[in-house]
């Protein structure tokens, strides 16, 4: 490490504030596309690296490849319409979407949710949560060559998938949290599958355990890359286990308690140097924890009761003029809904605040410098960068 | 906490429609040009460090743009949305990447989806999503998709449509 930062005093030459200074005349750098084939877990969109042998010295990050326009549909639409659009957003954990939709609503509609609907969207998000984290593990060991835990975790997520069936019928996008409350509660025998699907998730995050987290090749490519200090979080907008990693504890459900959540007892987790290695393992708590609070969920809610409140007719429902921000803690960090009402039946903005946004941009062209170019896929998978959501 | 905040920035900033939305959340309007400077000021003694968003409202009635700037202080949990409005004629605005990175990338996107300028933004005028786009910035709201897509695309014979509205009123309220 020390003898390549000295030979990189003299070439390339750096800029005052620090960049290196590409000149392509020189015939010293190569220009190379990653994506925006699917490299993965990352989704579509693409990196422009320029390269000086295989390390990285200049990285762009580039959009765009699947923008559907989201926000401009939905001022198009009418009230409820707008409840079927918000979960393609994002689509590995589309729930989070219609919670703030939801909450927005009846925040700015006056609209009190019953208690079991209040418990049951704080299950299906944390369901969620965990079915997400799954698949991210999978893509994250996946990049540094390690297919088969993916295959594990990818296993355990898709009976989670039952579960979320048997709840709303739907597997991948679930459209249960619609304004007003939830589609409807458990079903008869739910707890005793969920319980037997969650221990099945904590045998496979054992093996996983000792296949990746024990991994000398893992450990020794992941130690180090990527690195985020604390003084960065704030100045590029870091949330979510980005942020935690390197010990700043952010987490909307503690900071900002919404549903359920003050109700159930946890911890949040932080590590000490936001490297690969640390956020890899930060994620693998939170599947730990997710499972906790799902246990803690299904003992505390309710098994019947009023779970959708009254709404007007909401071909006509009209909503005062107003605005306000509803965020939620999402897999990635803090995603959230600023909506603007004009007192029409449509809404004037809808504005998502996806966190990948500041994580797939501004980030991650500060973080891939000086990386290895076979360390830039992992190193992606690693801040759990959405396209979706930055393009909406 | 949050009447004392509105106190002190009404003593050294010319604040109007101050609405407190919730318990930790404050939207307030400020004159164009002592936006900037109530940010940082935010930013630098009122400990809200953390640039949530910023995105931008086109009020084409009032023949304007409304920029909020939402902030977000972690130690007492709290949110300050600053509205700022634009004439639509000549939208532009004082970049603030100077105070957070990815301020830049916001301001990108407002020049290409609403075309507000930003000057000495980093790489204000490169594309963000749209490549190649000739028409008028799209998220302004005398852009109207359906005719645009009438336009690009060409119809797919034998395709039903059906009226949303009606096809919802029967499905919903029958008996209405």
């Amino acid at each position: 490490m020390a003898d390549k930062n000295k030979y990189r005093e003299k070439f390339p030459e750096k800029d005052p504030d620090g960049s290196n200074i590409i000149d392509p005349e020189s015939h010293k750098f190569i220009k190379v596309w990653q994506g925006p084939q699917h490299p993965g877990i990352t989704g579509n969109m693409s990196l422009e690296l320029i390269l000086q042998g295989d390390e990285v010295m200049h990285c762009k990050t580039h959009v765009g490849y699947l923008h559907r326009g989201f926000e401009k549909l939905m001022e198009r639409r009418r009230f409820i319409q707008c409840f079927p659009l918000v979960c393609r957003i994002a689509v590995p954990e589309p729930d989070f979407n219609e919670y703030c939709l939801a909450a927005t609503l009846e925040e700015l509609a006056g609209i009190k949710v019953p208690e079991a609907a209040k418990w049951m969207r704080t299950l299906i998000l944390e369901m969620s949560r965990l079915t997400s984290f799954l698949m991210w593990l999978g893509g994250q060991s996946g990049a540094f060559g390690l297919g088969v835990a993916g295959q594990w975790t990818n296993y355990v997520r898709d009976l989670m998938l039952d579960r979320f069936e048997e709840i709303s019928g739907g597997r991948i996008y679930r459209m249960h949290i619609p304004p007003g409350g939830v589609r409807g509660l458990t079903p008869d025998g739910f707890r005793a599958r969920m319980e037997e699907t969650l221990q099945a998730v904590e045998a496979a995050m054992k093996d996983v355990d000792r296949t990746l987290f024990d991994n000398a090749v893992f450990k020794r490519r992941t130690v180090g890359l990527g690195y985020i200090p604390p003084e960065m979080v704030d100045a590029y907008g870091v949330t979510g286990p980005n942020a935690r990693a390197a010990g700043v504890p952010k987490d909307v459900r503690r900071d900002h308690p919404y549903l359920k959540y003050p109700e159930l007892d946890f911890d949040v987790i932080t590590g000490n140097d936001s490297d690969v290695y640390t956020r890899t393992d930060l994620r693998r708590k939170e599947i730990l924890l997710s499972v906790d609070l799902i246990r803690q969920i299904m003992a505390k809610m309710p098994g019947s009761g009023e779970y959708m409140a009254k709404l007007p007719n909401v071909l006509h429902w009209k909503i005062p003029r107003g605005e306000t921000y509803i965020r939620a803690e999402c897999t990635r960090g803090e995603y959230g809904f600023y909506t603007v009402t004009d007192g029409s039946g449509y809404p004037r903005r809808i504005n998502v605040r996806g966190p990948s946004y500041t994580h797939a941009v501004a980030l991650m062209e500060k973080l891939a410098v000086d990386c290895n170019i076979a360390d830039v896929a992992g190193l992606m998978s690693s801040l759990h960068t959405y396209p979706p959501e930055i393009e909406r | 906490m949050m009447k004392a905040l509105i106190e002190r920035l009404e003593q050294k900033f010319r604040i109007s429609e101050v609405v407190r939305q919730r318990n930790d959340e404050l939207f307030m309007t400020a004159a164009k040009e002592e936006a900037v400077s109530l940010v940082t000021y935010l930013k630098e003694y009122e400990g809200f460090t953390h640039l949530v968003l910023l995105t931008a409202v086109d009020w084409l009635e009032a023949g304007r743009f409304q920029l909020t700037y939402l902030l977000n202080n972690n130690a007492v949990k709290a949110d300050a949305g600053i509205r700022v409005y634009l004439d639509r004629e000549r939208p532009e605005m004082e970049s603030i990447h100077h105070l957070w990175k990815q301020a830049a990338t916001y301001q990108r996107e407002l020049k290409e989806m609403f075309g507000i300028g930003f000057p000495g933004s980093p790489r204000v005028d490169e594309p963000f999503i749209l490549e190649g786009w000739r028409d008028i910035p799209p998220y302004r709201r005398d852009f109207d998709t359906k005719k645009y897509s009438e336009k690009t695309y060409f119809p797919r014979p034998g395709r039903k449509t059906y009226d949303p509205e009606e096809y919802m009123k029967k499905q919903l309220y029958p008996e209405e």
